[in-house]
């Protein structure tokens, strides 16, 4: 044996399986991952796929099979609930582990366990808006009902179950890149998941912005750049409906005015802070037979969310001895969460309803563990937070919970928006509720009377839930719990010393907008305020205009409706806002003042025909040209105590006072000496946008389609850009019936026509496969941005040779 | 089983057949390098190189299949190579 040369290569190669079986930086250990047997090579799923399986589990109460059709849908077959949730927990999880696990990781602030300290403040935020907490209220509430219960339950032993058997060849791509591995599930995990889509679309409010853009601009002026109602207002509840008087009227505190409406905090500044999309909307509306050619009703949904991969929604046919439901599920909770049974259809858009508001704290001292209220200390419940951080040590943070809760800001936790004070967030979010038993009902649910029966156990996030029948009802409501407040209540930051700016209770589930079979013949919702201003509540919140009223406007001139119209009008890309402002263009620019090139642009908008159609260059010219214009408005009057913009008036607001009042006075640039005109603003817009259009149309990025660049975004973002779909020729855009914009728009869309034989015709931009190397992780992306559907296949009982069902899967009882 | 389980079975097979470091360790290497690839390749022709592509593109920021291929084929055969040659010295110097 030659000592020397055998330690020094025995030396060599176990620096390399160390070195190959190490991480350094973000890139994945190589031995590990590029091994054929061990790494990403296990995740390419070959294209002729076989999903044919035979399980079985001692945790089922009998046999049951699932029948997986050409798009891998599966259509769930069990004699009992248990089993079908136990199954939908294993399936969710064999298709999109990753995913779920990721966003309830999120949800409850533990991204930093998985990327590192980049995280961290976010973590600390949701640990701070008290997410956790809020799941553990619900948490209660899931376990303290024996549907419900079970429900839980069994998904969690199911999504177990796939975990228990993975090897770690198997693991999603996800966890082989960054390195980590699934925990068990849990049902808080089922829990945090609903409360991450609470956050989502029922926690954003501009009450910090707000209260330091009150150091510019009067109580006054703030209700003229926000207003609480349109004029062109298309309300969900249609106009001239009747409310009744309240029974108890919110009373405003006496001190109201000096303390609260005209307080100006000097230290406040204005700036960006990171807030859920506002975007957020959806389009939902039903119509009658009346209206329709085959004289059953049709219900339609398109709920917009930021659209990843992979996709949000994973759909499903769930059939057992007590329900027969078909749509769309969260991988992260159980049942069908949009869609239809043989009986009614249910659809869901954003109330965008604000039911969440901010209280200044008075702690004694920095321990936080006493505050100031009604004359005397009052103890917080602190709670410890440990934030583990990959590849370093744990972040120890500690939340105070008041009787408002969770304190959120403090000097710990600041932003030039809170100037290091201390700001309680009270949200209805932390208050019990138990949303699964409303789904638990929903699915099941066979008539009107059902419906609204199931709704009253939803709280939040506020939805306007659209419902038909094949008894041939129509209805919508907008379900959850909301403050009642008085006038202006929870605009800005509000005192926390005393009881009397609290919430003076809740909105009686009475009042609450709703609309059964309307004289119109369809109901509708598109994210706008529901009620006109007789309404005697005060309901702020984030309101859409423009494509209710463009929806209610086709919707009213429509009969003998086919579900080809509605796909239609789900497409359809009218700009009801260029509508509007066009005229406008049209009206004040002197085209004298245009040199040849400019006016070349300014006739493609002057002549355009209102469509965000994928190869319009006016809809781009348009876009870029009314950006300058909103800034130019109002840039000068928001900067003025701060170089950052935070929070401008919506376009609507915009467009309404140019409409009424040529001389409004936010036109004229404060920052210049003369006095400038709408004929300027106009003029001085087109000019400053000329370079960015002339940049886009050098790019060949002028075209709509190519210029918006529709994005399927991996959920990590860019930093896995090869797991994104770029660049879809699909039109429309923001206030466009077809909400598309870059990465945020239709995430399901649905048709469902209630004749005898339920005709439902859908798609999603994404695929059933959460995995990358599968061909069914985005195969449903061209047909959607072509805005095509597929005829659902609606599975009945015993059809085991129909055509289109491609493998099974057997679950026996062990 | 590990990954690296390569090197040990790289190891045995020089061990038991005796070689000169040199052929010992290009055996090894190239053993490995084409167990990997050949396994490899299997794989992402059944899938079209629908994933092999995406992760060539994330690591070397170039979709290629082929270069994701070689990657994965040198790892195993350095680790191979080095593991052949390491047990071809456990015997005396034949010359």
């Amino acid at each position: 044996m030659r000592i020397l040369p055998f330690l020094i290569s025995a030396i060599i190669t176990g620096a390399l399986v160390y070195c190959f079986n190490t991480r350094f930086g973000p890139a994945p250990a190589f031995g590990k991952f590029l091994s054929p047997q061990h790494g990403f090579w296990q995740n390419a799923e070959p294209s002729l796929v076989n999903f044919n399986e035979q399980l079985s589990f001692k945790q089922l109460n009998g046999n049951a099979s699932v029948y997986l059709d050409e798009r891998l849908i599966p259509h769930i077959t069990a004699d009992n609930d248990a089993d079908a949730y136990f199954i939908q927990g294993y399936l969710h999880a064999k298709f999109r582990l990753w995913q779920m696990e990721f966003s309830t990781m999120a949800a409850e602030g533990r991204v930093s366990e998985i990327v590192g300290d980049k995280a961290i403040n976010f973590d600390r935020e949701q640990r701070r808006i008290g997410m956790r907490y809020a799941a553990e209220n619900m948490l209660k509430e899931m376990e303290a009902n024996e549907f419900t219960k079970l429900a839980a339950d069994q998904y969690t032993a199911g999504v177990n179950a796939y975990i228990e058997n993975l090897s770690e060849s198997d693991l999603p791509i996800e966890y082989k890149l960054l390195g980590y591995k699934p925990e068990k599930w849990a049902n808080i995990k089922i829990a945090l998941f609903i409360k991450q889509m609470t956050k989502t679309l029922a926690y954003s409010a501009d009450d910090l912005a707000n209260t330091a853009l009150k150091n510019v601009f009067t109580d006054e002026q703030m209700q003229m750049l926000f207003p609480e109602t349109q004029d062109s207002l298309s309300p969900i509840i249609p106009p001239g409906t009747i409310f009744e008087k309240p029974v108890f009227e919110p009373v405003a505190p006496a001190n109201a005015d000096s303390l609260y409406l005209q307080k100006r905090d000097s230290s406040l500044k204005m700036a960006f802070l990171d807030q859920p999309s506002r975007d957020n909307g959806s389009n939902n509306w039903a119509v009658s037979g009346s209206k329709t050619k085959s004289g059953a009703p049709i219900l339609c949904n398109d709920p917009h969310l930021d659209l990843t991969l992979p996709a949000i929604w994973y759909e499903i046919q769930m059939t057992t001895n007590t329900m027969n439901a078909y749509g769309v599920s969260f991988p992260g909770i159980p049942g069908v969460v949009i869609g239809f049974n043989d009986s009614i259809a249910f659809g869901f858009t954003n109330a965008g309803r604000d039911v969440r508001d901010f209280y200044e704290i008075q702690f004694k001292d920095d321990t936080k563990k006493e505050y100031w209220f009604n004359n005397e200390w009052q103890e917080t419940k602190l709670r410890v937070e440990e934030i583990k951080v990959k590849g370093k040590p744990s972040v120890f943070d500690t939340v105070a919970y008041t009787i408002f809760g969770p304190v959120t800001y403090d000097a710990s936790f600041s932003n030039p928006l809170t100037g290091g004070k201390s700001i309680a967030t009270r949200w209805i979010a932390h208050f019990p509720s138990n949303e699964l038993l409303m789904w638990h009902y929903l699915d099941r649910a066979k008539n009107y009377d059902d419906y609204y029966n199931a709704l009253q156990y939803f709280t939040v996030p506020s939805q306007n839930m659209v419902f038909a029948s094949k008894q041939g009802d129509i209805a919508i409501r907008q379900q959850g719990h909301f403050p009642l407040r008085w006038n202006r209540q929870g605009v800005y930051v509000m005192p926390g010393t005393d009881s009397s700016y609290l919430w003076q209770g809740m909105i009686p589930l009475t009042a609450i907008p709703a609309s059964v079979n309307p004289e119109r013949g369809f109901v509708s919702s598109a994210n706008q305020r529901p009620v006109d201003a007789t309404y005697p509540y005060y309901i702020p919140g984030g309101y859409d205009v423009y494509r209710g009223l463009e929806i209610n406007r086709k919707l009213s001139q429509m009969y003998n409706i086919t579900p080809q119209d509605m796909m239609r009008l789900q497409g359809d890309n009218f700009n009801p806002f260029a509508e509007v402002v066009v005229k406008l263009m049209k009206k004040y620019t002197d085209v004298s003042k245009l040199s040849a090139s400019e006016k070349k642009y300014y006739e493609l908008v002057a002549n355009w025909n209102l469509m965000n159609d994928v190869n319009s260059k006016a809809a781009t010219v348009f876009q870029l040209w009314y950006d300058k214009l909103e800034l130019n408005v109002w840039e000068d009057e928001f900067t003025k105590k701060d170089s950052n913009l935070y929070l401008l008036p919506n376009d609507y607001t915009l467009a309404d006072a140019i409409t009424k009042d040529s001389a409004f006075s936010f036109i004229d640039n404060i920052n210049t000496p003369q006095t400038e005109t709408v004929n300027d603003l106009f003029i001085t817009s087109l000019k400053e946008a000329i370079p960015e259009i002339e940049k886009a149309e050098a790019e060949q990025k002028l075209e709509w389609g190519y210029y918006k660049n529709t994005t399927v975004y991996h959920m990590l973002r860019t930093s896995l850009m090869p797991f994104a779909k770029t660049g879809l020729m699909i039109g429309g855009g923001k206030h466009i019936v077809n909400a598309t914009q870059h990465s945020h728009g239709p995430s399901w869309r649905m048709i469902v026509q209630l004749t005898e034989e339920t005709e439902a015709y859908v798609v999603y931009p994404g695929g059933q496969s959460g995995n990358p190397g599968s061909k069914y992780y985005s195969n449903f992306i061209d047909t959607w941005a072509k805005g095509d559907y597929y005829r659902a296949w609606i599975m009945k009982r015993g059809e085991t040779d129909h055509p289109k069902l491609k493998w099974t899967i057997q679950f026996k009882k062990a | 089983m590990d990954w690296w389980v390569i090197a040990i079975a790289a190891f045995a097979v020089s061990a038991i057949i005796p070689q000169k470091p040199l052929f010992a360790f290009l055996a090894g290497f190239f053993a490995l390098f084409f167990l990997w690839t050949l396994m490899a390749s299997y794989i992402d022709v059944k899938n079209k190189h629908l994933l092999s592509t995406k992760i060539a593109e994330i690591l070397f920021k170039n979709p290629s299949h082929w270069l994701i291929m070689m990657a994965t084929g040198l790892v195993g055969a350095l680790v191979g190579g080095f593991a052949a040659l390491t047990a071809s010295f456990l015997r005396k110097n034949q010359a």
